[in-house]
């Protein structure tokens, strides 16, 4: 590798081989990645697998043990002031100023980022956000839909050119869900780059790209689609009867990797196509059950990967 | 998965159950205790400085008491009657001064508590038995420091001069001692102890207010944030600070206003210079307070610090107990709090009327003291989260 790695211009988040320890249990183990500008990337994996970490490490708020990168081209370890400039970081927790009302809050964020105006700033992100008339009410006080929008207001308000969203709906109703990525949508579209941690499926197909971390080992990324076709998982759907018994009894079979209730059904799923066909030909014959092929659902593939990096990292 | 036990099954209602729960209760203290490994030091800590500080510091009646002289004339039987002093044990004689000026501003700046001034011709008067007065001195904003040598000073001559001159049955001095009590003649303990208040009072609360500030905002969780936005170290403590030095300010007004109102204290020096370096003293107990919370996990180790820093501003500072009855060791930490730089500052102006020329030294021990906290402030400060 070069001495200097100069990012492209279209690219906002380039780093190779992070790694992050604490106490002695390395959390982030020699992860690369790479972000577009203007693009929404999730990034998806159990809790405890190091999301949290990487972003962290993205915006200089941890330094990393080992490994190089840049985030919007400057470099991740030497120029945290630079970034911290031009990224908006939203926290998992809520952590702007509970004390403080919704204005104050924004005026706050506005000063530190030396915008001009703050008062005129503060004034227009409560329009936008649809705070008006709670803009005097303390941030402790607002729902968690609320709370959750007024902390991504904070973090756009400086107008960052990358946000980094770690687990921004956890704990939120659909409908502010909905809501919240539409806004994360529109924000992209204005060419802001978007990287968002989170756990729900419906989210991660929202994104343009994602990547699946586990265990600090980052497993798979590409489009949804890329990722599920680079499984080569085959997954059988059953509907009927008496399915606790069938998983039950399918889990220890040759060619099932993976046996996992969905709702009203069943998805039967395994890497070894042929050997996953001659088991499910005995069992698909019963009466009362209805077994159908089917493509994997981006879940089965994360469960799929979550259980092969627990027999190999753990 | 395993069964999930059904909603039907019986919940066992077992005995004690008052005494096991309160139990559980009291585990998990034990265990919380443990882990909190600053406070349990402080368990031990407080008790044995209090203990050590107590016995071992402090002394009600001071002894070898630093003490100017002013010769006007060297004579036997002056250095006689200085060597029959220091042999008291009350006295020592720390400074010589020959011209009034001197010995005057010694005693405002506080560097000695007595001075003993030997006239001109005072051998030739003793010999001719005019009984001449031998002045002495003392500064009385501490009764209890000057209290117990001044009673003494009168027997104690006589014992110790008795070989050499006296006159007479019964015995009598050949001269006369003029104690001078400067500054409170009264010796009313009040006028000592309402401008301490004031620095003690400023110390408890404004350590306080800082000690907490960086721990509530680690505990609150908005430390991340913070962290992840352009703002540097000095940033923020100046920000924290700042704001407290007007409430300081307030306070000290509030302090001083009852002290003049209530209690008659007089203001013999200049307000302006009392409030430029009070403002200097709160400034420099914020510093230390912030200092603290960069050190500490949460806001009961905070808590802890202070009031570990606040015992001893208490005991050794010259509030409660005289500075100069303390064992050297003592005297050295004393040097190193700011209240002790402080009680010298505030007395020296409200009751001597004292000039910043006569407190330099410890002004400038003061702004020492806020630098040196606010840079390790600032280098303990973490900027990331690692």
């Amino acid at each position: 590798m070069t001495a200097a790695t100069v990012a492209a211009p279209d690219i906002a988040i380039e780093v190779t081989g992070l790694s992050k320890s604490f106490n002695g249990r390395e959390v982030v183990h020699d992860l690369s990645m790479q972000v577009k500008r203007g693009t929404i990337y999730g990034f998806l994996g159990p809790n405890g697998s190091g999301k949290t970490t990487t972003i962290r490490m993205l915006c200089g708020l941890l330094t990393p043990d080992s490994g190089t990168g840049t985030c919007l081209g400057f470099d991740i370890r030497r120029d945290a002031d630079k970034i911290k400039r031009r990224v908006g970081y939203m926290t998992q927790r809520f952590s702007l100023y509970q004390d403080l009302s919704v204005r104050e809050n924004l005026e706050f964020v506005a000063r530190l980022y030396g915008v001009r105006d703050p008062r005129k700033a503060a004034r227009d992100m409560i329009a936008r956000l649809g705070l008006n008339g709670r803009d005097e009410q303390l941030a402790g006080e607002l729902s968690g839909g609320w709370k959750q929008r007024l902390a991504l207001g904070a973090c756009t308000l400086p107008n960052p050119q990358l946000l980094l969203l770690d687990e921004p709906t956890a704990g939120v109703d659909p409908k502010a869900r909905r809501d919240f990525w539409n806004e994360i949508h529109a924000l992209a579209a204005q060419g802001l780059t978007v990287l968002v941690s989170t756990h729900y499926m419906d989210e991660a197909e929202r994104c343009h790209e994602i990547a699946y971390i586990a265990y600090g080992h980052l497993l798979a990324h590409g489009t949804v689609e890329q990722v599920i076709a680079a499984s080569s998982l085959a997954t059988w759907t059953v509907t009927g009867a008496d399915l606790n018994e069938l998983a039950a009894d399918l889990a220890d079979k040759p060619g099932v990797d993976m046996v996992a209730p969905f709702g009203t059904s069943l998805h039967v799923s395994g890497r070894d196509h042929a050997a996953l066909e001659a088991t499910v030909s005995s069992y698909r014959d019963r009466p009362g059950q209805h077994w159908q092929h089917g493509a994997p659902s981006l879940e089965d593939v994360f469960i799929d990967l979550m259980t092969r990096a627990r027999d190999n990292f753990q | 998965m395993s069964a999930v036990e059904g909603p039907d099954r019986e919940v066992e209602e077992r005995p004690f159950g008052f005494w096991r729960r309160s139990y559980a209760m009291l585990v998990k203290e034990f265990i919380q205790l443990r882990r909190d490994r600053v406070s349990f030091a402080m368990i031990v800590m407080i008790p044995v400085m209090q203990l050590l500080l107590f016995g071992y510091a402090i002394n009600t009646t001071p002894r070898h008491l630093p003490t100017a002289v002013l010769l006007q004339e060297d004579s036997d039987l002056g250095r006689s009657i200085l060597k029959a002093l220091e042999n008291t044990s009350y006295f020592q004689f720390t400074h010589e001064v020959h011209t009034v000026a001197e010995f005057d501003s010694l005693l405002l700046s506080g560097k000695v508590l007595f001075g003993v001034e030997i006239p001109r011709g005072f051998e030739r008067a003793v010999r001719r038995g005019d009984r001449p007065a031998l002045l002495v001195a003392a500064d009385a904003t501490d009764p209890v420091a000057a209290g117990s040598a001044l009673g003494a000073l009168g027997t104690l001559m006589q014992t110790a001069l008795q070989h050499d001159l006296f006159v007479g049955d019964p015995p009598s001095l050949p001269f006369e001692i003029r104690a001078h009590a400067r500054y409170n003649p009264a010796a009313s303990s009040r006028l000592n102890i309402v401008p301490g208040l004031v620095g003690t009072i400023l110390t408890m609360t404004m350590l306080i207010f800082t000690a907490l500030s960086v721990t509530r905002e680690i505990e609150r969780g908005t430390m991340e944030n913070l962290l992840s936005m352009p703002i540097t170290p000095v940033e923020v403590m100046l920000g924290k600070i700042v704001p407290y030095v007007l409430v300081g300010f307030i306070q000290a007004t509030l302090i001083i206003g009852i002290g003049v109102l209530l209690f008659g204290v007089p203001v013999q020096g200049s307000l302006l210079l009392l409030a430029l370096l009070s403002t200097l003293f709160i400034t420099t107990n914020l510093s230390i307070g912030y200092t603290f919370s960069t050190i500490v996990q949460n806001q009961l180790q905070a808590m802890q610090l202070s009031m570990m820093f606040f015992l001893p501003s208490i005991l050794l500072s010259g509030f409660m107990f005289p500075f100069a009855g303390m064992p050297v060791w003592a005297q050295y930490i004393g040097e190193g709090l700011p209240l002790t730089h402080y009680i010298r500052i505030v007395r020296a102006i409200m009751l001597k009327g004292a000039v910043l020329e006569n407190l330099r030294y410890d002004a400038i021990a003061l702004v020492a003291l806020m630098l040196l906290a606010m840079t390790i402030a600032v280098s303990r400060f973490r900027r990331t989260l690692d």
